[in-house]
């Protein structure tokens, strides 16, 4: 984890606003706390805000915190406190790969390296096309399925290096694989079928 | 309820709702903390004052733990706790190896040295010779807080003292900590500058060196200092003050502490006006000849003051008394007049309509840990943050604490608690005190209403009137309650609040017109017309000196500011830093500020110079030291015998209540607090760079100061 701070002012957008529907999901979730205890909010509409934009910016967290009542600093302490916050631009799918021990394990490296070889070669930047950026997360909790990443809200699992370009290569060409694991495995079940209570039917 | 307790051995009777820090300290027991502060809240995040609680299974944060979590042992014997067993050390010691892994070993460079607490607590818990943390220590960029605050970040313990003190005290949320585990950052939002008042006491609370005075960097040490105990003139509330001299120069200045007046807060222009003690002075008598100033010998100057004395008659001539004079000069200045017979005197320089009796008429007769008590505030014509931003935290904490009501007559401000607005004209206060407005019964539900009164209100024309339905808003809403403290279930409601540090001991000791005589609009007209030939400014640089006409002007003062520019004679004085002196407070609260440093050149003390001049002028005042003038005030004015005491509210007499003000109609001009600009109300504050560049930034806001 490195240091988490404001994008430079050039990266800055000029202003923020939350659209339509997203303006109904903040009411309602404002609406859930009690009068005088609205900034409890605040991580709700810093995820819609990012969901919406793709990253916090500095007009967002102005806007929300006048939307709260709260300091600015207060906001920018929670932003920058919470990694799934990006606090920078980030490509069209956000790529995070798992490379916490198990996922390590069993081969995070060289998805790593996929993610590298089709995307950027750091963490954080934005592939040529604009597509994509990826960067390293903590445990994700699919140990189970490892290793993994996660591609916008969806888990692809039972990954290798070429399964990893394979998956890229059909996202930048606009489809949408199935989710989940990779190798042809049910969830977490065995491979190959059942290897235990197999007199159970 | 309060509870036993076995504190190293000790048995002791603790309140339920004090910590088990406080508790500790009640028993005697010194324990270390970084993050703890009494007068903010409790955050616990530095672990330093861990202690043992036997049977406990781990050392416990004594800060965090309040004795009503203590529960007695099995069989009913009080708690054990330990402050100073084996186990405590070592816990306190691995704490303190956690602390020091990122903490740089640049204390022979850091401004903290010698005064550090980090610095201090390694010489009990630092264990050197067992270093196994072989990694890099973290490096964090400094940032910029201002002009007044220096950072060096790295050094930072994350205690978030300043951020709680920010957020609390200050009443300006700015600061935060961003970013998490090692990357924890104290910050402003984007680097701006802590836009407060209050904002030097960040640093006061910084335990290590993180946040340093960015004025005194690298300028001493604390062990060569002279430390002198003082007391504040840049407004009215008296705060206390520690001055610290190298030599003859004023290095910085720190506040004491004093629940009663300040706690242990002071403001920026307090703190940093400083370095005006070193500009612009006058150290030398000067008379104007031929327009130009001649440097002269004091009898010279007197001589010519003598000549002029001879040449004129009593009542054409004046004295004005300014905000920052000590109770030694204004008796001898009221003195040397009386013997002159001159009845033009007076110590209002904003032109406020207050009487020299009854005493409690312009008086803060709450007092200020009364604030604390209130439960409805009427606050009209005032800026509290400008004119006392150190009361204006009381207010803040009052409001923080209990929620009184607060309302506000008069040009709104930010005063960092919310504050109804119901209006900017007197004739609000016309409602209220004919109770037709809803704000009096507000007052007349609350137990202990108060209305502050600030110079916007009474600082004008029709300020007796102001003043007349203030006193009548005061005794119709019950303010003025029984005699006695606000511990004793006394209560006075009615506060004036000065904003001149000399004003409550000028008008004690009755530095106001005789009968026929000019006040200070009465005096310049008559300058601006001839009528008045000769005036003697004591420090007065606040009235408009284009009126002074062609009258011979005498200005006794410290700094060349307004006063000194328009004078035909100038006798250089002694700053409240170089001179003993006594000052009440807007509480009437007698204090005595020690000498620092020596006045520069010739300078002397001011009741010295009139002194000296009396006697040039055939009226020698009747006292060759300072203790036989200090006599002779506790002889006009017998309460100046009792020192750091606000005076008693001796009860609702209504002789007193009905000679407040006078009856009158009130303008329609909006009540305005008369300052302008924080940063710059008084010949010091004018003359410091510190305080320029602090007016530039918050004040006008034109210059952009880059940050290190």
């Amino acid at each position: 984890m490195s240091l988490r701070r404001l994008a430079p002012d050039e990266m800055q957008p000029q202003s923020f606003a939350f659209n339509a529907q997203n303006e109904a999901r903040v009411a309602r979730e404002i609406a859930k706390y009690p009068a005088g205890r609205q900034a409890s909010a605040v991580i709700a509409m810093l995820w819609i805000g990012q969901e919406q934009e793709g990253w916090v910016t500095k007009p967002m967290i102005e806007a929300i915190a006048a939307r709260l009542s709260m300091p600015f600093i207060r906001v920018l302490e929670v932003a920058s406190f919470y990694t799934m916050f990006n606090l920078i631009p980030v490509g069209e799918h956000l790529v995070q790969v798992c490379t916490t021990t198990p996922c390590w394990l069993r081969g995070s490296d060289d998805v790593v390296a996929a993610c590298k070889k089709h995307i950027a070669e750091k963490p954080g930047e934005i592939s040529p096309d604009g597509k994509f950026s990826w960067m390293e997360v903590e445990c994700l909790g699919a140990c189970v399925n490892a290793p993994m990443l996660q591609i916008g809200k969806d888990f692809y699992e039972d990954l290798d290096g070429p399964k990893t370009e394979a998956l890229l290569e059909a996202v930048r060409s606009g489809e949408t694989p199935k989710p989940g694991p990779q190798n042809g495995r049910r969830s977490s079940e065995p491979m190959g079928g059942p290897v235990a209570l197999k007199e159970v039917q | 309820m309060a509870r036993k307790l076995i504190i190293d051995g000790q048995e002791i009777e603790a309140d339920d709702n004090i910590t088990l820090l406080q508790a500790c300290e009640q028993a005697g027991a010194e324990v270390p903390r970084f993050c703890y502060h009494e007068r903010l809240s409790v955050a616990g995040n530095c672990r330093m004052c861990l202690v043992e609680w036997v049977g406990a299974p781990k050392l416990q944060a004594s800060c965090s733990l309040q004795v009503k979590d203590i529960f007695p042992n099995k069989d009913g014997t009080p708690a054990r706790i330990n402050t100073n067993s084996p186990i405590v050390k070592k816990g306190r010691e691995g704490v303190m190896e956690f602390l020091l892994i990122n903490h740089p070993l640049d204390c022979p460079i850091c401004d903290q040295g010698g005064e550090c607490d980090l610095q201090d607590e390694a010489m009990g818990y630092g264990r050197a010779a067992f270093d196994r943390f072989r990694e890099n220590k973290r490096a964090v960029d400094n940032k910029y807080m201002g002009p007044l605050i220096k950072t060096v970040m790295t050094r930072c313990i994350q205690c978030t003292r300043c951020v709680r003190f920010a957020t609390e005290v200050a009443g300006v949320p700015e600061l935060g900590a961003t970013g998490r585990g090692e990357d924890v950052e104290i910050t402003t939002y984007l680097e701006k500058a802590f836009a407060s008042e209050l904002s030097g006491n960040v640093v006061d609370l910084c335990p290590v060196g993180a946040l340093t005075s960015r004025p005194y960097a690298f300028n001493a040490r604390p062990w060569e200092l002279r430390k002198t105990e003082s007391i504040d003139v840049m407004d009215a509330q008296g705060c206390n003050i520690r001055v610290d001299t190298r030599g003859r120069e004023v290095m910085r200045v720190l506040p004491r502490t004093n629940d009663d007046v300040n706690e242990e807060w002071i403001s920026d222009k307090t703190r940093h006006a400083r370095d005006g003690l070193l500009r612009q002075r006058l150290d030398k008598p000067y008379v104007k000849k031929g327009g130009k100033f001649v440097a002269v010998s004091w009898p010279e100057a007197f001589a010519a003051i003598a000549a002029r004395v001879a040449a004129t008659t009593p009542e054409k001539m004046a004295a004005i008394a300014g905000d920052l004079c000590a109770a030694e000069e204004i008796k001898a200045l009221k003195d040397l007049m009386t013997a002159l017979g001159v009845a033009n005197i007076d110590c209002r320089q904003d032109g406020a309509k207050l009487a020299a009796a009854p005493r409690a008429g312009y008086l803060f007769n709450s007092t200020i840990p009364g604030i604390d008590a209130a439960d409805a505030i009427l606050l009209i014509g005032t800026n509290p943050r400008w004119e006392a931003p150190v009361l204006n935290a009381r207010i803040r904490k009052a409001w923080l604490n209990g929620n009184p009501r607060i309302a506000n007559v008069g040009v709104a401000h930010d005063l960092t608690y919310p504050v109804e607005q119901l209006g900017e004209r007197a004739d609000v206060l016309e409602a209220i005190a004919s109770g037709s407005h809803p704000f009096a019964q507000v007052l007349k539900d609350a137990k202990r209403p108060m209305l502050i009164l600030g110079p916007g209100a009474i600082a004008r024309a029709d300020g007796a009137a102001v003043l007349k339905l203030a006193a009548k808003i005061a005794a119709e809403t019950g303010m003025i309650g029984p005699a006695g403290t606000a511990e004793e279930g006394g209560w006075n409601g009615f506060n004036v609040l000065s904003t001149a540090a000399s004003r409550v001991a000028a008008l004690d000791l009755g530095f106001v017109p005789d009968a026929g005589g000019r006040d200070v609009a009465g005096i310049l007209d008559g300058a601006s017309k001839g009528e008045i030939e000769f005036v003697y400014l004591l420090g007065a640089d606040e009235i408009d000196t284009k009126k002074l006409g062609s009258a011979f002007v005498i200005y006794q003062g410290t700094h060349g500011d307004a006063g000194a520019h328009r004078a035909d004679v100038i006798l250089p004085g002694a700053a409240y830093t170089e001179k003993s002196g006594l000052y009440a407070n807007f509480e009437g609260r007698v204090q005595l500020a020690e000498r620092a440093a020596f006045p520069p050149g010739e300078a002397k003390e001011d009741w010295a110079i009139l002194r000296a001049l009396s006697e040039v002028l055939g009226k020698r005042l009747p006292y060759d030291n300072v203790d036989a003038v200090r006599h002779a005030i506790v002889a006009a004015a017998p309460h100046f015998a009792t020192r750091d005491a606000a005076p008693r509210h001796p009860g609702a007499d209504p002789a007193i209540w009905n000679a407040v003000g006078t009856e009158g109609a009130v303008g329609a001009a909006p009540l305005a607090s008369p300052i302008t600009d924080f940063y710059l109300t008084n010949p010091i504050a004018r003359a410091s760079e510190t305080m320029a560049e602090c007016s530039r930034l918050f004040v006008s806001g034109a210059a952009k100061l880059a940050a290190e």
